[in-house]
């Protein structure tokens, strides 16, 4: 690897770089987004310099349980995924769609016309990248485009995060989506954060993002940094706490009658954390609100989940009443029908669903579950 | 032409008067429904009295004595609609824990005169006795919920009042899970949402005050709550035995562990 060129996209910076690097994007007008800690997790929130990031901080996951440690090197990036997803910015979990009055000879419909928010984002890892495209694919690029997603992705500025020290329900590495970042930021940073100098590599993936980065205190990368880098990212797939099996979609267009949905269902809760905290699920329902006279209406989009019973109502009864239902429609979309709706798995091994659920179900080994019952059948 | 406005009453049994005065707690919006309905029985507000019937009764509290028991049947005689509001009246009630064991235990340990006091062996809800047309969970009930309800019969819609968990208005509001950030055993993913995201974003575990959501699995929860985060049966007894410990899943999973 030291035998290949040194690619002149690749700078380095320190951490005065890196606080250049968020100011100028909050010069351009934007609102930059990065983890923040809050209520013992790492969410996001605003960043407006690099004193704002939690230095230090490492994350602990396992399934049903999160907690924050500290770690003396003061690292910035050496936590994983919070309870948090992008998509909070661009799908936002409760919209106004339209509104509408009565007025002279019938109803006056006034559209949505909140100005679209310019967003930079700041640590978005792999899997997160992975689950913008997956987004862009279903709210964007598809048949029916969701105008405020497209006008805000359009009008964001990604500054992804390579990982390097993945976390215990992290499985992007068995998704193909981490723990280097795939397509599509402005600029990716790779933390090194040693004890004589504390850097990051900065590559850069657009030409927003070449600009950016031509106008930051930087220096060339050298070919120690980069070998380094390599170094720590082929050690952070090899150590991902969980892995899929790589026929799930197979398996489970096989599974659809296992009797593993019935074991699932004695421990899911119908809860729905795991698709509001999953960074693609997008299903939402919208409901009509109106004032006391009938005067005025709205129209509300709100975040919504399969695992709600209301969700599979349709006329004359709920079609998904059980949690065993209700489990199995979740991740056979998730891992299996969503290749043939849009291309791609809507699964990109973030781990937060494992993480989140309140009690532990955990995807990768219900998938393993099924295959196994099948297997024996 | 004056549209003739529809009679709104108000009626109190077994309770603390917690979710009427959420009515008076409406402030601004208040004056609002005062002008969309006529409030024709309020005794929490006003003495004055209208005469049924009712186009729509909001009715707070159990039935709790041989009293209640006999009037709810009136009310519903003069009520077009009745909403049933609170977990008194939707559930019995904290004065349903009672239920769980003899009532007359417990006048015989409060009352210095026991044989003054009048009451029924439990506490239960309205739609125990008589037909509800919707029932508006919370203890007490939010406002804003009060006056969907309201809104929603007045405009002849479905009141948008969602009968998921809690867990669904927390990661709405972007709260961190408290059971899994924290290891607090939390009712929040057997409860139904309503409140505002009220403790868990002031860092405390979900009561349960809205009662059990759709098809709560409160099994697997209540297993959860021993196995991992350590709590004896007496502690998962206690979990589900508060406000609305008389809902059914609540009361069945609370007397899995006696």
């Amino acid at each position: 690897m030291s035998e290949r060129a040194v690619p002149t996209n690749i700078r380095m910076i320190d951490r005065d770089g890196l606080d250049a690097l968020i100011r100028d994007l909050v010069g351009q007008g934007r609102r930059v987004i990065g983890p923040a800690l809050r209520d013992g997790a790492l969410v996001t929130g605003p960043v407006a310099s690099v004193d704002d990031l939690p230095a230090g901080v490492i994350d602990h996951q396992e399934a049903g349980g999160y907690h924050l440690d500290t770690h003396g090197n003061g690292a910035l990036f050496h936590n994983v995924v919070g309870p948090h997803t992008w998509k909070r910015y661009l799908y936002p979990p409760v919209r106004t769609l339209w509104s509408a009055r009565r007025a002279a000879g019938g109803l006056e419909v006034m559209a949505d016309d909140a100005p679209v928010p310019r967003y930079a984002f700041l640590g978005v890892r792999g899997c997160d990248l992975a689950a913008l495209r997956v987004l862009d694919r279903v709210l964007r690029d598809d048949a029916f485009a969701d105008p405020y997603y497209s006008a805000s992705r359009d009008a964001l500025f990604v500054v992804a995060v390579n990982c390097t020290r993945p976390g215990g329900t992290c499985f992007c590495a068995s998704m193909g989506c981490g723990p280097r970042v795939g397509e599509g930021f402005d600029l990716a940073l790779t933390e090194l954060p040693c004890e004589d100098r504390h850097v990051f590599l900065v590559e850069a993936g657009s030409e927003a993002g070449t600009a950016l980065l031509a106008g930051l205190p930087s220096e060339p990368a050298d070919r120690a940094a980069l070998a380094a880098a390599e170094a720590r990212l082929a050690e952070a797939a090899e150590s991902m706490g969980r892995e899929m099996i790589p026929d799930v979609a197979q398996v489970l267009r096989d599974g659809l009658n296992s009797p593993h949905w019935a074991t699932v269902a004695e421990r899911c809760l119908g809860c729905a954390n795991c698709t509001l905290v999953c960074p693609t699920c997008f299903c939402s329902t919208v409901e009509d609100v109106t004032d006391l006279s009938g005067a005025e209406a709205r129209r509300e989009r709100r975040w919504d989940s399969c695992f709600t019973l209301d969700f599979s109502y349709i006329h004359g009864g709920h079609i998904r009443r059980g949690g065993d239902a209700r489990y199995r429609q979740w991740i056979t979309h998730k891992l299996a029908h969503w290749h043939d709706q849009f291309g791609t798995s809507g699964c990109t091994g973030c781990g937060r669903c494992i993480t989140w659920c309140p009690v532990g179900i955990d995807i990768t080994e219900e998938a393993k579950a099924i295959k196994n019952r099948e297997g024996r059948a | 032409m004056a549209v003739k406005r529809p009679k709104l009453a108000v009626w109190k049994f077994s309770s603390c008067d917690g979710c009427q005065l959420s009515l008076l707690d409406c402030e601004d919006e208040l004056l609002a429904v005062a002008e969309a309905v006529e409030i024709a029985y309020f005794l929490e507000a006003t003495r004055a009295e209208v005469r049924g019937p009712y186009d729509i009764s909001l009715v707070e509290g159990s039935i709790s004595t041989p009293h209640d028991a006999e009037r709810i049947h009136k009310v519903r005689r003069k009520s077009k609609s009745l909403i049933t509001i609170g977990a008194c009246a939707t559930a019995g009630g904290i004065q349903a824990l009672r239920n769980f064991h003899d009532v007359n235990d417990f006048v015989r340990a409060v009352y210095a005169h026991p044989e003054y006091i009048s009451t029924l062996a439990k506490s239960t809800p309205i739609q125990d006795h008589v037909q509800v047309d919707f029932e508006l969970h919370g203890c007490p009930i939010d406002k804003f919920q009060l006056l969907e309800v309201l809104n929603a019969f007045l405009n002849g819609r479905k009141p948008n009042i969602p009968r998921h968990s809690q867990c669904v208005e927390c990661k709405l509001a972007g709260t961190v899970c408290v059971m899994v950030a924290r290891g607090e055993p939390c009712l929040g993913p057997v409860t139904q949402a309503g409140c505002g995201n009220l403790c868990p974003s002031n860092d405390r575990p979900c009561y349960g005050c809205f009662g059990p959501k759709e098809m709560p699995n409160t099994g697997s929860l209540a297993d959860w709550s021993a196995r991992r985060l350590g709590q004896d049966a007496r502690q998962v007894r206690h979990l589900f035995r508060a406000f609305t410990a008389y809902a059914e899943p609540f009361r069945k999973e609370s007397e899995a562990h006696e």
